[in-house]
C-alpha cells in the first residue's frame, strides 16, 4: 500500500531541490500548478461524495473503492483497445453500473439506519473491493501510460508542463462548471438542492426520492470513476489506492462543509495547493530555522500532517465548514 | 435497549459469562495439556483487541459517538513502548505512564476539536486525525517509517512480575482486560455513566436539565483513548513491534465491527465480538489468502442483521431486586 500516494506526483519529477532553487519563480509556478492539478483531482472525488453525504445523509466510504475500480477499468481498457476515449467510457460507465447495482442490491437498505451501520456496511464493501481487485489484477501495481497525443509538454511562459496534467486541470474545471449548471439550472439540480435542505418534504411533495437517490448515487459513482480515469496515468494503480485518497477527500469535504459542491471546490483547491506546496517548501523553510538534521527529519513529518492541522483550525473556527449547505 | 444493565445471577447470560471467565483463567494450562502453545497467543490477541474494543464501546456504545479513529490510540501505546525501548528505557511502569499520559493529551486535544461537530462530521474527523498520526508514523524514517520499529525486549515490570514469557503476558493482559470490564460495569451504572447514556438517547433534554454534556463526552473520549492506549501497549509487547499499520484506518474499522458483532453497549459484548472476529479471521485466512473477499460481505450482513450482537442473543433474565429498587 502506498500511503504517500498524494505526493507521488510531486516527488521525483522536479527533484532535486536545494536552497538555491528555494525562491525560484519556475519552481513556485510548477508547484502551484501541481497543487491545482491535485486539488482538481480531489474536487472530482469530493463533488460526488459530498452530494451523497449531504443530500442522502449516507456515509458512503466506498467512494474511494469506486475510484480505484475506475482506474483499473481505464488501465485495462487502454491496454486492450489503445484508445483513451474507450478507456474513459469503460471507467465512467463501469463504475456507474457498479455503483447503481451496489446501491440497488445492498446500500438502499441502510438509508434509514444510523450512521454506524452505514459505516460498517461500506467498510465491508471496501474490504471486498480491495481484495477482489487483488484477485483479478494481482497485488503488483499496474501502470497506465499517457496516451500519445497527450504525452508531450506545453510551453507556458517559458517553461514546460506536461500536457496531460493540463488535461486533468481542464477536465476538473469543466466538471465544476457542469456541476454548477446541473445544480443551479436544471430541474434535477433543483430537486437535489431541495433534498439537501429537507429530504422528507421533497418526498411528501410527490418526488420519487428513491429514484433520485439511485440517480445521485450513480452520479457520484460515475464521478469517482472519472477521477480514477484521470488519476490512473499519474499514480500507480494498485489495490487500496482509493483508501488514502478517500481520507484526503474527507478532509476536503469537512473543510468545505458537508453537502456543499461549492465548498468541495474551494476546499479541494485549498487542500491541493496547501499539501503540494507544503511538502516542497516546509522542509526548506525548516532548514532556515533549525539544524539541517532536525529539519530533514521533521520536515516531511510536519508536511504530511499539514492538511489535518489546517482542517483542525478550520473546524475550531467554523465547525460547519467554510461553505455549509445546511443551516 | 434497557437503560441500566441488570443481569440476574441465574440468567443464561450470567452463566455463560462465568464459564467464559473460568476458561480464560485456565487457557495456558489447557493449551499446555494439549501441547498447542499457539492457543495462548490467539487468546492473548483476543484479549488485547477485546480491551481495545471495550474502550471504543465506552464512547461508541454508551456515548453514541461513532469514533472511526480508535486505532490511533493502539498506535500511541505501541509506539510509547517502541520509542522508550529504542532509547533504552525498559521500565514497564514508565511505559505505562507514558502511554496513558500521551493518550490523555492527544485525546483531549483531538476530542475538543472533534466534539465541535457531531454525527457524520465526528466520524470523518476522528478518521482524519487517526490517519494524520498514521502518516506521521510513516514519515518518521529514523524510527523505521513504513516498516515499523522493532521492540527488542518487552516492558520490564520486574521484580513484581514479568511479561517476557507468553504466559506472563497472557495473565497481564487478562488481568487488565477483566479490570477494565469491571470498571466499565461500574462506570455505566454510576451517575456519570447514566448521564452519558442519557445524552445518547436525548442530548437536548439532558442539556435542558443543566448537565454540561460536552464535558461528559470529552472526558469519556479521553478515558476511552487512555484505555485503548493500554491495549496498544499490550499489542506492542505482544508483537514486539510498533508499526504505523496499527493506526491504519482498517484497524479502526475492525474495532467497530468487533463492538457491533459482540453487542453494542454491553459490558461483555466487545470481548465476545473480538473473540468471534479473531477466530473468524484465523479460520477464513487458513482457507484462502483472499479471505477478505468473504469477510467484507459478511460485515455487510452483520451490519444489516446483527443489531444486538452475539452477546445479546443470551437472555439476561429478570433483573435482581436490588436493581429494581434504584430510581
Amino acid at each position: 500500500m502506498g500511503p504517500a500516494c498524494s505526493d507521488g506526483n510531486v516527488r521525483g519529477q522536479f527533484a532535486p531541490l536545494s536552497f538555491h532553487s528555494f525562491m525560484t519563480w519556475n519552481l513556485l509556478v510548477i508547484q502551484a500548478l501541481n497543487g491545482l492539478q491535485y486539488g482538481v483531482l480531489l474536487f472530482l472525488l469530493a463533488a460526488g461524495l459530498t452530494l451523497v453525504l449531504g443530500v442522502m445523509n449516507f456515509v458512503n466510504l466506498t467512494h474511494g473503492a469506486l475510484y480505484m475500480v475506475g482506474a483499473y477499468l481505464a488501465a485495462t481498457a487502454l491496454t486492450h483497445s489503445n484508445s483513451f476515449l474507450l478507456a474513459a467510457v469503460a471507467a465512467v460507465f463501469g463504475t456507474l453500473v457498479i455503483g447503481v447495482v451496489m446501491e440497488w442490491a445492498a446500500l438502499r437498505n441502510f438509508y434509514r439506519r444510523g450512521h454506524l451501520d452505514q459505516v460498517l456496511a461500506t467498510f465491508g464493501l471496501i474490504l471486498f473491493f480491495n481484495e477482489a481487485v487483488r484477485m483479478i489484477w494481482g497485488p503488483a501495481p499496474v501502470y497506465m501510460r499517457t496516451p500519445e497525443w497527450l504525452s508531450g509538454t506545453v510551453n507556458l511562459f517559458g517553461f514546460d508542463y506536461p500536457s496531460y496534467r493540463f488535461l486533468v486541470i481542464g477536465v476538473g474545471l469543466g466538471t465544476a462548471v457542469g456541476m454548477y449548471l446541473l445544480i443551479h439550472h436544471t430541474r434535477i439540480g433543483m430537486l437535489i438542492r431541495a433534498g439537501a435542505t429537507n429530504a422528507q418534504m421533497v418526498s411528501i411533495l410527490g418526488v420519487n426520492i428513491r429514484m433520485l437517490n439511485t440517480l445521485l448515487f450513480g452520479l457520484g459513482a460515475a464521478m469517482a470513476g472519472l477521477s480514477g480515469l484521470m488519476a490512473a496515468p499519474l499514480f500507480a494503480v494498485q489495490p487500496g489506492m482509493g483508501d488514502n485518497v478517500l481520507i484526503a477527500v474527507i478532509v476536503v469535504i469537512v473543510i468545505g462543509g458537508i453537502g456543499s459542491v461549492r465548498g468541495a471546490f474551494y476546499g479541494a483547491l485549498l487542500v491541493g495547493v496547501v499539501d503540494t506546496v507544503g511538502r516542497v517548501y516546509l522542509p526548506l523553510l525548516l532548514r532556515q530555522v533549525a539544524e539541517r538534521t532536525i529539519a530533514d527529519a521533521a520536515g516531511p513529518a510536519l508536511a504530511s500532517m499539514l492538511i489535518y492541522v489546517f482542517m483542525a483550525i478550520v473546524l475550531a473556527v467554523r465547525p460547519q465548514g467554510l461553505f455549509s449547505a445546511r443551516r | 435497549m434497557s437503560f441500566p444493565e441488570p443481569i440476574s445471577p441465574r440468567s443464561p447470560r450470567f452463566l455463560v459469562g462465568v464459564v467464559i471467565l473460568l476458561v480464560l483463567a485456565l487457557v495456558p494450562q489447557i493449551s499446555d495439556a494439549i501441547g498447542e502453545s499457539y492457543y495462548v497467543t490467539i487468546v492473548t490477541r483476543i484479549l488485547i483487541f477485546g480491551l481495545a474494543a471495550s474502550s471504543l464501546n465506552l464512547i461508541l456504545g454508551y456515548g453514541g459517538l461513532v469514533s472511526f479513529g480508535h486505532a490511533l490510540y493502539l498506535g500511541i501505546g505501541a509506539y510509547a513502548v517502541g520509542l522508550l525501548s529504542f532509547y533504552g528505557v525498559s521500565n514497564g511502569w514508565i511505559h505505562l505512564a507514558a502511554t496513558v499520559g500521551l493518550c490523555a493529551i492527544v485525546s483531549l486535544l483531538t476530542g475538543l476539536v472533534c466534539m465541535r461537530t457531531s454525527g457524520m462530521g465526528f466520524i470523518m474527523i476522528t478518521l482524519a486525525f487517526a490517519q494524520m498520526f498514521f502518516f506521521l508514523g510513516v514519515s518518521l524514517k529514523q524510527y523505521g517509517g513504513d516498516d515499523g520499529l522493532k521492540i527488542s525486549s518487552r516492558s520490564n515490570f520486574e521484580p513484581l512480575f514479568s511479561i517476557e514469557g507468553n504466559t506472563g503476558l497472557y495473565y497481564f493482559s487478562l488481568i487488565l482486560t477483566l479490570g477494565v470490564l469491571y470498571l466499565t460495569w461500574r462506570f455505566v451504572n454510576a451517575r456519570f455513566g447514566r448521564v452519558l447514556r442519557g445524552s445518547k438517547s436525548n442530548i437536548q433534554r439532558l442539556k435542558v436539565l443543566g448537565f454540561p454534556i460536552l464535558r461528559f463526552q470529552v472526558l469519556t473520549y479521553v478515558i476511552s483513548g487512555c484505555v485503548c492506549g493500554v491495549a496498544g501497549l499490550l499489542l506492542g509487547n505482544f508483537t514486539k513491534f510498533a508499526s504505523p499499520a496499527y493506526m491504519y484506518w482498517t484497524v479502526s474499522g475492525d474495532l467497530i465491527v468487533m463492538v457491533i458483532l459482540g453487542g453494542i453497549a454491553t459490558v461483555m459484548g466487545p470481548l465476545v465480538g473480538a473473540a468471534v472476529y479473531v477466530v473468524l479471521e484465523t479460520i477464513l485466512s487458513s482457507y484462502t489468502q483472499h479471505w477478505m473477499v468473504i469477510l467484507g460481505p459478511m460485515i455487510l450482513v452483520i451490519a444489516l442483521t446483527a443489531t444486538r450482537g452475539v452477546w445479546g442473543l443470551f437472555p439476561r433474565g429478570e433483573a435482581p431486586n436490588w436493581e429494581k429498587r434504584t430510581p
